[in-house]
Parts: C-alpha cells; sequence; structure tokens
C-alpha cells in the first residue's frame, strides 16, 4: 500500500537519525580507544610497535567501510560463537575503522611538537611517559581537536553504510520511507538536508578552530 | 541482503574459499568495473575540480558563490544519499539512468567536490610575490601561469589528491547499493550462490587492500620521478 509522504514521515526520519548521532557517539568512543593506542604505538621508540601501528593503519585504511562491515558482521559470529545483533556489529567495525584515521590524526599532531620539547622533558630526567604525559600531550591536544572535529564528519556521513548490515538510522529509515511512500526525490533530499543539518555546523566550528589555533601560534 | 546470522561456534565453523576459487572469472570481471569506475571517475572529478577552483580563485562572485555552496553540500552529506538521489531521485524528474551511468555520474559529482577543495588550496599556496616576480621578468599572464604556478601548485596538490584517488577506488564499492556489477556487488551475488558469507566478503577486502596498494606504490613512484630530483 503506497501512501502519500508527509509532515509524519520527516518526524520519522529526525527519530532515525538520533541513531545515527548514537552510532557515531559510540564509534568515536570506541574509535578513540583504538586511536590513542595506535597513536602511541606510531611514536614509540620500539621500532616493533611502530611497525605494528604502521600496519593496523594501513590494513583499516586500505579496505573500504562496506568490507568491514561484512567481515565484522559474518566474522563476529563465528568468532565469538554467538548471533551479534548489528548494533554490535556496527559498533565493533566503525571502532576499528575510526580508529585507523584517529590514530593518524593524533599521531601527526604528537608529531607536530617540536622534538626539542621531547629532549627539554629527558633533560629534566623525565622518561618517555613522563614526557608524553606532562610535556607533548598537553600541547598536541589543542592542535588535536579542529581535525577530530572534522573527522567526526566523516564519522556522521560513514555511519550511513551501517544501513547494508540492517542498522536502522537515518539513511535506512530513508530507504523503508520510500518503500512506504515512494516519493524517492523527496525522502532522499530530506534526508540529505538532515545529514547536512548535522555535519556543517561541525565544518564550520572546525574551521573556525582551525584559525584560530592559526592565529594562537 | 543479510537478515539473518547463524551463530556457529568457533570450533565448529569451517572455513571453505574452494566454492570462492571457482568464481574468479566473475571476480575479475568485478574488479575491471571498479577499475573503470575508478579511473572514469578520477578523470571527471579532475576537470570539475579544476574548473571549480578556477571559478573558486577567478570567478566572479556569484560563482564563486555557487561553486562553494556545492562544495560545503557535497561534502557535508554522505556518498549513498547522493547515489540514491541521482539512480532513484532522478527518474521522477524523468531522467533514467542505468546503474553504471548514475554511478559515474554520483561519483565524479562526490569527488569534484573534493578536488576543487584540493586544488583551491593548492593555487591559494603559491605566495602571490612569485606571480609578480614572474610579470617582472616580462612575462605574460599564460606564462607565469605555465612557467611559475603550475609546477608548484601540483606538487603541492599532488599528495593529496593522489590519497583522494586511494579513497575514491575505496568508495566505489558503495555502487553495489544500487547493483552497478562492481567487485562489491560481485561479493553480494556470489554469497547468495554459496552461501559462504565470511569467506567472500574477506577475499573481496584483501583484493581491495591489493588495489589500494598498488594505486599507492604507483602514485609514490610517479611522485618520485616527476618531484623527486627537484
Amino acid at each position: 500500500m503506497i501512501r502519500e509522504f508527509a509532515a509524519i514521515d520527516v518526524y520519522y526520519l529526525l527519530l532515525a537519525a538520533r541513531w545515527t548521532l548514537a552510532l557515531t557517539v559510540l564509534a568515536f568512543v570506541g574509535g578513540g580507544l583504538f586511536g590513542i593506542v595506535v597513536a602511541l604505538m606510531r611514536v614509540s621508540p620500539f621500532l616493533p610497535l611502530r611497525a605494528l601501528g604502521a600496519t593496523y593503519v594501513n590494513v583499516v585504511q586500505g579496505i573500504p567501510l562496506l568490507g568491514w562491515l561484512f567481515v565484522f558482521f559474518f566474522g563476529l559470529p563465528i568468532l565469538a560463537g554467538v548471533q551479534v545483533s548489528s548494533w554490535v556489529a556496527a559498533t565493533v567495525a566503525f571502532s576499528f575503522y575510526a580508529g585507523a584515521f584517529l590514530g593518524e590524526i593524533w599521531r601527526g599532531c604528537l608529531q607536530a611538537i617540536p622534538r626539542q620539547q621531547w629532549e627539554a622533558g629527558a633533560a629534566l630526567g623525565l622518561g618517555f611517559g613522563e614526557q608524553l604525559r606532562h610535556v607533548i600531550v598537553p600541547q598536541a591536544v589543542r592542535v588535536a581537536i579542529p581535525p577530530t572535529v572534522g573527522f567526526l564528519v566523516q564519522l556522521i556521513k560513514n555511519t550511513s553504510l551501517g544501513a547494508v548490515i540492517g542498522f536502522v538510522e537515518l539513511t535506512r529509515e530513508g530507504q523503508l520511507t520510500n518503500a512506504a511512500t515512494y516519493r524517492p526525490f523527496t525522502v532522499y533530499i530530506a534526508v540529505a538536508a538532515i545529514y547536512f543539518a548535522m555535519c556543517f555546523p561541525l565544518t564550520q566550528l572546525s574551521r573556525r578552530l582551525e584559525r584560530r589555533l592559526r592565529v594562537a601560534r | 541482503m543479510p537478515s539473518v546470522v547463524r551463530g556457529g561456534h568457533a570450533l565448529n565453523y569451517r572455513f571453505n574459499f574452494r566454492d570462492i576459487w571457482a568464481q574468479t572469472d566473475f571476480i575479475l570481471e568485478g574488479i575491471l568495473v571498479t577499475l573503470v569506475l575508478t579511473v572514469v571517475t578520477m578523470l571527471s572529478g579532475l576537470v570539475i575540480g579544476t574548473l571549480g577552483a578556477a571559478a573558486r580563485v577567478h570567478g566572479p562572485r556569484w560563482l564563486s558563490g555557487i561553486v562553494a555552496a556545492y562544495v560545503e553540500v557535497i561534502r557535508n552529506t554522505p556518498l549513498i544519499v547522493q547515489l540514491f538521489l541521482v539512480f532513484f531521485g532522478l527518474p521522477s524528474a524523468g531522467i533514467r539512468l542505468d546503474a553504471m551511468t548514475a554511478s559515474m555520474i554520483a561519483l565524479g559529482i562526490n569527488l569534484g567536490a573534493y578536488s576543487t577543495e584540493i586544488i583551491r588550496a593548492g593555487l591559494e599556496a603559491i605566495p602571490r610575490t612569485q606571480v609578480e616576480a614572474g610579470r617582472c621578468l616580462g612575462l605574460s599572464g599564460v606564462q607565469v601561469f605555465r612557467h611559475v604556478v603550475l609546477f608548484q601548485a601540483i606538487k603541492v596538490i599532488y599528495p593529496a589528491l593522489s590519497s583522494q584517488f586511494v579513497l575514491l577506488m575505496l568508495a566505489t564499492s558503495v555502487v553495489s547499493q544500487i547493483s552497478a556489477p562492481d567487485l562489491f556487488h560481485v561479493a553480494s551475488i556470489i554469497q547468495s550462490r554459496t552461501f559462504r558469507d565470511f569467506e567472500i566478503y574477506a577475499v573481496v577486502s584483501v583484493i581491495y587492500l591489493a588495489l589500494a596498494l598498488a594505486m599507492k606504490l604507483g602514485f609514490a613512484a610517479i611522485h618520485h620521478f616527476a618531484f623527486g630530483r627537484r
């Protein structure tokens, strides 16, 4: 039964956008944890750790997100021996994916701090961990904020691919609405507009923070 | 589309790749389509990006504004939604496209926005004084562009643009969602033929990884020969 596209459909799309945001937050938290580990591995003084971190980043970034979603969706049940919901599969896959990108961003920020700062820390008798904690990280965090906000935009957009493993977020809700109303142009314009409303302010924020940082230097 | 996940026990699951090797020719066809999509989109995205950047930097105010709006809209919405709009949305405006054409259009428009930004940044990275120095030496506007701006701009643009191309190749996998016969769509067909869900997606993921590494190596080699000695 085909029905008209009405205001209520926009309301349902907005409700579904909550799940887009929820998945983004989960992926950001999970990806942040992976990312910290990867960034630290990549600046560590031990070659094997650096190599392992680099391999993780290259492998994750060399495979499409769709690939990761399906590999985790079908692979987790084999690994765990239990069924997993699309929530679990999507959260794990997106965290894994975001970890590589956040790791690279944060590594860049750590390395943007001049060598002399490390050396000054060493001269004061601080160990690697102490140099990192008291000297490098406090400075690197400021540099890291603009690109991290920028990546958040990527993440919001990428959660749209969660739809392919049956995760009902904004894009999937758009597909379902389209199936019921058969107004593809209107539906997807509405979906795109909602994504834009979520992403554009963050893009602007990232840009403004970056400008402020450049002035501050 | 998978809706049910079978729960097997870790120890009970037997990997089986034999059914997938039997589909090698089919997989090769998918790889070919993915490569064609990538190359066509690289070219169209480069053309759109160059025109867009020229309009942003040198164009009249209204044109520059339109291009800026295009870039913002594309960069703040997901590719898959753009693809659905072109493939499912345009027919209601009377424009009917097959999956491959729709994919090329959507991917080209998408990459065009990103490359506009990259190329614009490259053009703006050339200090004004360089252009003025060229003019002082008696070079014409075109000569200044050819001998002073172009090479330096390409050098600035190249790393960002080449990694954008690799991201594009990976992103082409999204066209499988409108049944364009690319590598990822081939995977979903093989999945439904063999029921080897995990194996086929693992194999295809490794193929993408190999393609991405090959592209990175190729771009690095070009970079070495083009810019290495300067």
